[in-house]
C-alpha cells in the first residue's frame, strides 16, 4: 500500500496543501513577487471576492453546468435510455455507438470537431447559411454553443448510468403499475423516477464534478470569449494564473473550486454504500 | 476525459436479473401502439442526427485534399492528408511520446494499486472503511483545480518537461479511481483459492501473484485500458507540465495544425484527429468486450 499512498500524497495532498499556502503570498512567475514572495493574509481572497470577472466566472460556470450536465446530459441520457428500452437491437446498438464515440474520443478532438460544426463557414453554417440564418456561432451565442457541445461530449455517461438503472428496475413493479392503470406519466413520475433516486443523484453528482472543472472544450471553443462572454472559473484561473502570471491569485482561486468541488463529492459518498459497492 | 469520468461502474448491476427485461417486456408505449412507436423512432432519429452532425466534418474533410473548415464539395476523395501527416516530427514522435507517457502510467497504476487493494480487500482492518471514502471522494476532486500550485511546485523543483515528474502525477491522478475498480475486481476473487497456498506457506505476495493476479487478468485488463485511453485523451496536464514542441503527446500537438492567424491545414487536422482518435476507440471496444457477462456490472457498459 506504501507506495501507492506516498505517490498520491505526494502529488495531490502535497499541492493542496502547498497551494493553501500560495494562496495566502504574492506569489508570481514574474516582477517581484517571483523573486521575494511575501505573506499577503486575506489579500488574494478579498480581491477575489470585490473582482467582477471572478464573480462573473463563477455565474458562467454555474450556468454552463446547470445547462449542459444538470439538464443537458442529465434530461437527454434519461431519455435515450428510456426509449431504447426493448427497440430494434440494431438501431439501439447503431445509435448508442454514436453516442460513445463522442464521449470517448479524446476531449480536443470533441472540441475541434465542434469548431469546425459551428465555425462561420462551417458545417452547421453551411446548412443555416440557405436559410438566411448565416453567422459564427461561437461568437453571437459563445455559452449556448460550448453548452450545447458540451451536453454532445458527455450525455453517454448519463445514458449508460441510467440504462444500467432502468435494467434493475424489478419489473413486477411495472406490470403491476400498467395492471391498475398507471398512465406513462404517473409510470414514470411515481414509480420509475422514485425506483432511480439513488442512480439519479450519484449520476447528478459526478457529472457535476465532471463539468465544474471542464476546460479543454471551452479553450478550444471560444477560449473565454469573446470577451468574458464565457470565461468559466478554470478559463479564467487559466489566464490569471498562467496568461498573466499571477500564482497566487490563481491558487486562490484553485482552492474555492476545489472547495466546491470537494462539496459534491462529500455528497456524492453520501450516496454510495462503500460496503455495497464492494460486493 | 480526465481521472473522475467513468465512474458508471459504480452502478451495479446483477445481469441475472436484467437479461429478462432486457428483453423487452417493458418500454413505454401507449394503446395507439404504432404511432407511438413511430414517434420513439422519430425522436431516436433527432438524436442520431444530434450526434453524427458534428462527426461528419472529421471525417469528410480528413479525405478531402486542401479542405477548408467547411466540408462544401468533398467530392475527391484523397489520401494525401493522410500521406502529408505521417512524418516523423509531425505523427511518429508525438505518437511515441503518447504511448510512453499513456503506456507507463497504465503500468505504474496497475502495480500499485495491485498492491493498494490487496489489504483493502483481504484484511479487516481499523480505519478500511474511512480509507475506502476517502479513494472515493478522492476520485471526485477536480484536477483542473490543483494544477496551478502542482505546476508552481513543477517549476520550483525544476521539473517542467520532466517526463518521470510527469508520469507520477498522472499515475497519482488515476490512482483513485484505479485503487477502487481494483479492490472492486479483487473482491470477485474467492478468498478460498488462496488458503491452499498459504497452507503450503505462500505470503501473501506469493499469492497475489500467483492465485489472485491471473484470476483477475479481464479486471487489470481493463484497468489497463482505461488508464491508458484517459491519460491518451488527457489535453490539459501535459499543456501545463510541457514546453518542449519536441515532447508533447498527440493531445498537445495537434494544436500546432491550429494556429492563430496563419494558414490551418484543416484536411490534416481531420486526418491527424482520426489517427489520433482511432486507438482510443479500440481500446474502449476491447474493454467492453472484456467486461461483457464476466463481471457483475457488465450492464453498465453494454454498447
Amino acid at each position: 500500500m506504501a507506495p501507492a499512498l506516498s505517490i498520491m500524497f505526494l502529488f495531490i495532498a502535497g499541492p493542496i496543501i502547498w497551494s493553501v499556502y500560495i494562496a495566502f503570498t504574492n506569489k508570481a512567475l514574474t516582477g517581484v513577487g517571483a523573486a521575494h514572495a511575501k505573506w499577503v493574509g486575506f489579500t488574494n481572497f478579498v480581491h477575489m471576492f470585490n473582482d467582477p470577472l471572478f464573480i462573473k466566472s463563477l455565474l458562467l460556470t454555474a450556468i454552463f453546468v446547470l445547462g449542459s450536465a444538470v439538464v443537458g446530459q442529465n434530461t437527454l441520457g434519461f431519455m435515450i435510455a428510456l426509449l431504447e428500452r426493448g427497440r430494434n437491437k440494431f438501431v439501439t446498438t447503431t445509435l448508442n455507438g454514436f453516442i460513445m464515440c463522442a464521449w470517448v474520443m479524446p476531449e480536443i478532438v470533441a472540441a475541434f470537431c465542434w469548431y469546425a460544426y459551428l465555425y462561420q463557414g462551417g458545417t452547421l453554417d453551411a446548412f443555416l447559411g440557405h436559410l438566411g440564418l448565416n453567422q459564427d456561432w461561437l461568437y453571437t451565442t459563445p455559452m449556448l454553443a460550448i453548452i450545447i457541445a458540451n451536453i454532445w461530449r458527455g450525455t453517454a455517461f448519463s445514458m449508460l448510468v441510467y440504462s444500467a438503472g432502468l435494467s434493475d428496475l424489478p419489473s413486477e413493479l411495472l406490470e403491476a403499475a400498467k395492471v391498475d392503470g398507471a398512465s406513462q406519466l404517473a409510470l414514470l413520475r411515481r414509480v420509475i423516477i422514485p425506483l432511480m433516486r439513488r442512480s439519479i443523484m450519484v449520476n447528478l453528482m459526478l457529472i457535476t464534478l465532471q463539468t465544474l472543472q471542464s476546460f479543454t472544450l471551452i479553450f478550444i471553443l471560444t477560449a473565454g470569449g469573446p470577451g468574458e462572454a464565457s470565461m468559466t472559473t478554470p478559463l479564467y484561473i487559466y489566464q490569471q494564473a498562467f496568461q498573466l502570471y499571477d500564482i497566487s491569485y490563481g491558487s486562490a482561486m484553485c482552492l474555492v473550486l476545489l472547495l466546491l468541488g470537494a462539496a459534491f463529492s462529500l455528497i456524492y459518498i453520501k450516496f454510495i454504500k462503500v460496503e455495497e459497492v464492494a460486493a | 476525459m480526465t481521472s473522475a469520468l467513468p465512474v458508471e461502474l459504480n452502478v451495479q448491476v446483477d445481469t441475472s436479473r436484467t437479461t429478462a427485461v432486457r428483453s423487452g417486456r417493458f418500454r413505454i408505449d401507449s394503446p395507439r401502439k404504432t404511432m407511438s412507436t413511430i414517434s420513439v423512432y422519430f425522436v431516436l432519429a433527432l438524436v442520431a442526427l444530434f450526434f453524427i452532425a458534428p462527426l461528419l466534418w472529421i471525417v469528410l474533410s480528413s479525405f478531402e485534399p486542401g479542405a477548408a473548415i467547411g466540408t462544401n464539395a468533398p467530392l475527391v476523395l484523397s489520401l494525401s492528408n493522410f500521406a502529408n501527416v505521417l512524418n516523423w516530427s509531425t505523427f511518429f514522435q508525438p505518437l511515441i511520446n503518447s504511448l510512453i507517457l499513456s503506456g507507463s502510467t497504465a503500468v505504474l497504476v496497475v502495480l500499485t494499486s495491485l498492491f493498494a487493494a490487496y489489504p483493502l480487500s483481504r484484511y479487516q482492518m481499523r480505519y478500511r472503511k474511512a480509507f475506502l471514502y476517502t479513494i472515493i471522494f478522492s476520485t471526485g476532486l477536480p484536477i483542473t483545480a490543483i494544477m496551478v500550485p502542482v505546476y508552481e511546485l513543477f517549476a520550483r523543483a525544476n521539473l517542467v518537461d520532466n517526463y518521470p515528474a510527469l508520469i507520477l502525477f498522472l499515475t497519482a491522478t488515476s490512482l483513485p479511481f484505479g485503487i477502487w475498480l481494483m479492490k472492486g475486481f479483487m473482491d470477485g476473487v474467492p478468498v478460498d483459492l488462496e488458503q491452499a497456498a498459504w497452507v503450503d506457506g505462500a505470503t501473501w505476495v506469493g499469492s497475489l501473484r500467483t492465485i489472485v493476479a491471473p484470476l483477475m487478468m479481464p479486471g487489470i485488463a481493463v484497468i489497463t485500458i482505461f488508464t491508458f485511453a484517459s491519460v491518451w485523451g488527457n489535453f490539459f496536464v501535459p499543456f501545463i507540465l510541457l514546453t518542449t514542441q519536441s515532447k508533447f503527446p498527440m493531445a498537445v500537438s495537434i494544436g500546432t495544425f491550429f494556429g492563430q492567424y496563419g494558414a490551418v491545414e484543416y484536411g490534416q487536422l481531420a486526418a491527424f484527429s482520426i489517427l489520433y482518435t482511432l486507438p482510443a476507440l479500440g481500446l474502449w471496444v476491447v474493454a467492453a468486450r472484456f467486461l461483457r457477462g464476466k463481471f457483475t456490472f457488465a450492464g453498465a457498459t453494454k454498447g
